[in-house]
């Protein structure tokens, strides 16, 4: 009942922690950890455990369906669809990772600028995004992509230039909310300049919205990517990726006679853009301060 | 030699603009506020909810920009401050939250609030900082072992004598406490002015207590200021105020006051009506709407600060009653 100064303090979890116990008892994010683990260290560690390379030519295996040697099989040229998948997954990730990384970074930016840089800044940088947003996505991608270019660098710009505008209003939001907390004042009333308050008090408050953005950007960039190899604007061959082995698939022939050629990659594409899914929607319940009531 | 206040607010007003294309008026939360507080005294701001209490205490501290007026803090013009100046007279100027819960960020542990001051102004090196922050808790008579915990493992005492240590931190010399007990159990709210009163005595601190609640103020401050609508009503010694308010509304609230020898308080009196919208307060007295004494003159011009005894002053134009 008392409040004595010296009444022992009791123990209880913090937010971090609750939000990482109801992470780990959500079981469509389990799932989609299992999964998704197993491929992310397949995709990493391939080199070390596959015997062929992804541009190695085995003459003796052309368009060789799976067998103990080619366990995918192999295409037209003779290359080892495994590695291949697996080399084109490293390639995937790494577009998908980085691109939302520099998108991430964008939007934070732009949220906190918008925020903090008083009214006409934030005025002119939400008619900006305002305008980002309303861009058909389909057309400004394929617009940007063929002034880009193809290859890694590129399509690794093209798609971290469209995602970051949704990002930063919800920072943003987040942050003129974040501005009128006593905290903040109080950190104000020391003397706090902006950097201080942006990554002391903005940051760390903003770390929910930064994870959830960027493991479901993570599966958008994915899908992204492959679309435009799909189309032969993103990554070019023989480099290797989930989309542009997916680009074989428009010749008829590889269509119905060497299935594996564009199954396997199908496969793993949508198996992690799925798993990376239920990561993400998990991570979003896990956060949610309404799910801790259950 | 005659001293100078160590506070000094000098015709302050705070005009809150509507937000930009939305429609709404400007409210007056603050209007023509002059008062000062001596080197080590404590000035109580009383007032019901929207009165503009924290207004006040935010403006003063430049936490919020005051629309005119000048502050003057130990000799230095507050106002017109800016940048390094600024930054380094917030050492000398600290604020307690009322909200024990909304003024703690959930995020970094008791330790990293009580230096983030001390890091901010780049005093000290790390262990003396550490020391510091140690010495603020036990000046607010928490255990050293807080200093590794989140707010969340506190209640709400506890987490308001964080607030406290975190304002001490900075070895300031005034302090705007804003309502600092009324979101806290009854149970625990004469242990936290108790502790505040002994820090201000032993400290030396200059205070601007605010409070909505007369009874609370009474106990801790040196002089009591009214405020109604933006607007001083009284001013007086604390003594003075109790034994003989001068103004009908600060009597009115007094009134409101149970208290057990109720032969020396006024015959209870209840306010009728609302409090005016500050964005469209009642010419000349804005008390008229309310006041039971209110005559036609009353809505002329605005009454005057007037002394009515030494250092008790009022706004009021009605010298036939009280
Ligand atoms: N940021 C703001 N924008 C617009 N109006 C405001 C703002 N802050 C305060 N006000 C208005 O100014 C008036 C005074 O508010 P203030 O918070 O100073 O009152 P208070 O006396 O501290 O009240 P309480 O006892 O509820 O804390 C109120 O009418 C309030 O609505
Ligand atoms: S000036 Fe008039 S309305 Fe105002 S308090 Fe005095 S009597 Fe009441
Ligand atoms: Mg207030």
């Amino acid at each position: 009942m008392t409040d004595a100064a010296t009444a022992p303090i009791e123990r209880t979890k913090g937010p971090t922690r609750r939000s990482i116990e109801r992470f780990f008892g959500n079981r469509a994010a389990m799932v989609g950890l299992a999964i998704f683990l197993p491929i992310l260290v397949a995709i990493i560690t391939y080199d070390w455990w596959w015997g062929s390379g992804p541009n190695e030519i085995d003459l003796r295996a052309l368009n060789k369906g799976p067998s103990p040697e080619h366990w995918l099989g192999s295409d037209g040229v003779g290359r080892d669809v495994m590695a291949r998948l697996l080399q084109g997954g490293r390639v995937s990730l790494i577009v998908a990772v980085v691109s939302v990384a520099i998108s991430t970074v964008i939007g934070f930016l732009v949220g906190s600028f918008a925020s903090f840089g008083g009214r006409v800044v934030d005025a002119s940088l939400m008619r900006l995004v305002d305008l980002a947003m309303t861009l058909p996505p389909v057309i400004f991608l394929l617009v940007l992509a063929s002034i880009a270019g193809t290859g890694i660098t590129p399509t690794i710009l093209v798609i971290s230039l469209l995602s970051w505008p949704t990002l930063s209003r919800m920072v943003r939001a987040r942050l003129l909310e974040l501005r009128e907390r006593d905290f903040v004042v109080a950190a104000r009333g020391m003397g706090a300049g902006v950097p201080h308050l942006l990554f002391k008090h903005g940051l760390p408050n903003c770390i929910d919205i930064l994870v959830v953005y960027a493991t479901l950007q993570v599966a958008n960039a994915i899908l992204l990517e492959a679309g435009l190899s799909f189309l032969g604007l993103g990554i070019a061959p023989p480099e290797a990726s989930w989309g542009n082995m997916l680009n074989l698939a428009r010749s008829t022939v590889v269509l119905e006679q060497y299935p594996w050629q564009w199954m396997f990659p199908g496969a793993a594409l949508v198996l992690t853009v799925l798993a990376i899914n239920f990561i993400g929607d998990g991570l979003r319940d896990a956060f949610d301060p309404r799910s801790a009531l259950n | 030699m005659t001293q100078q206040p160590y506070l000094s607010v000098r015709n302050l007003s705070k005009h809150f603009k509507p937000a930009a294309f939305s429609r709404g008026a400007v409210v007056k939360a603050l209007q023509d506020i002059s008062f000062d507080i001596p080197r080590g005294q404590v000035v109580g701001l009383v007032g019901e909810s929207g009165s503009g209490k924290t207004t006040i205490g935010r403006s003063v501290l430049r936490l919020i920009e005051p629309t005119s007026g000048q502050v003057m803090l130990d000799g230095v013009d507050v106002t017109t401050l800016s940048g390094a100046q600024l930054r380094h007279q917030r050492r000398k100027m600290q604020y307690i939250f009322q909200d024990p819960f909304a003024s703690l960020s959930p995020r970094m542990t008791i330790g990293q609030v009580l230096t983030e001051g001390l890091d901010i102004q780049g005093i000290g090196t790390r262990a003396e900082r550490r020391a510091r922050a140690e010495k603020a808790l036990m000046a607010v008579e928490l255990p050293v072992d807080a200093f590794d915990r989140y707010a969340h493992e506190f209640s709400g005492g506890q987490r308001q004598r964080i607030g406290i240590a975190r304002a001490l931190t900075l070895e300031p010399d005034f302090i705007v406490a804003d309502e600092p007990v009324s979101a806290l159990d009854v149970s625990i709210q004469a242990q936290v002015i108790n502790l505040l009163r002994d820090l201000q005595t032993r400290l030396g601190l200059t205070m601007l207590f605010i409070s909505h609640d007369l009874a609370v103020v009474e106990y801790i401050c040196d002089t009591v200021i009214v405020l109604y609508l933006g607007r001083i009503m009284e001013m007086a010694p604390a003594a003075d105020l109790y034994a003989r308010p001068s103004h009908p509304y600060t009597r009115a609230l007094l009134s409101a006051i149970p208290s057990p020898d109720s032969a020396t308080r006024p015959q209870r009196q209840i306010l009728t009506g609302d409090i005016p919208s500050p964005a469209n307060p009642p010419s000349g007295c804005v008390f008229r709407t309310r006041c039971p004494f209110a005559i036609e003159a009353c809505a002329g011009d605005v009454p005057a600060l007037r002394e009515v005894a030494p250092g008790h002053l009022r706004a009021c134009i009605r010298d036939d009653i009280l």
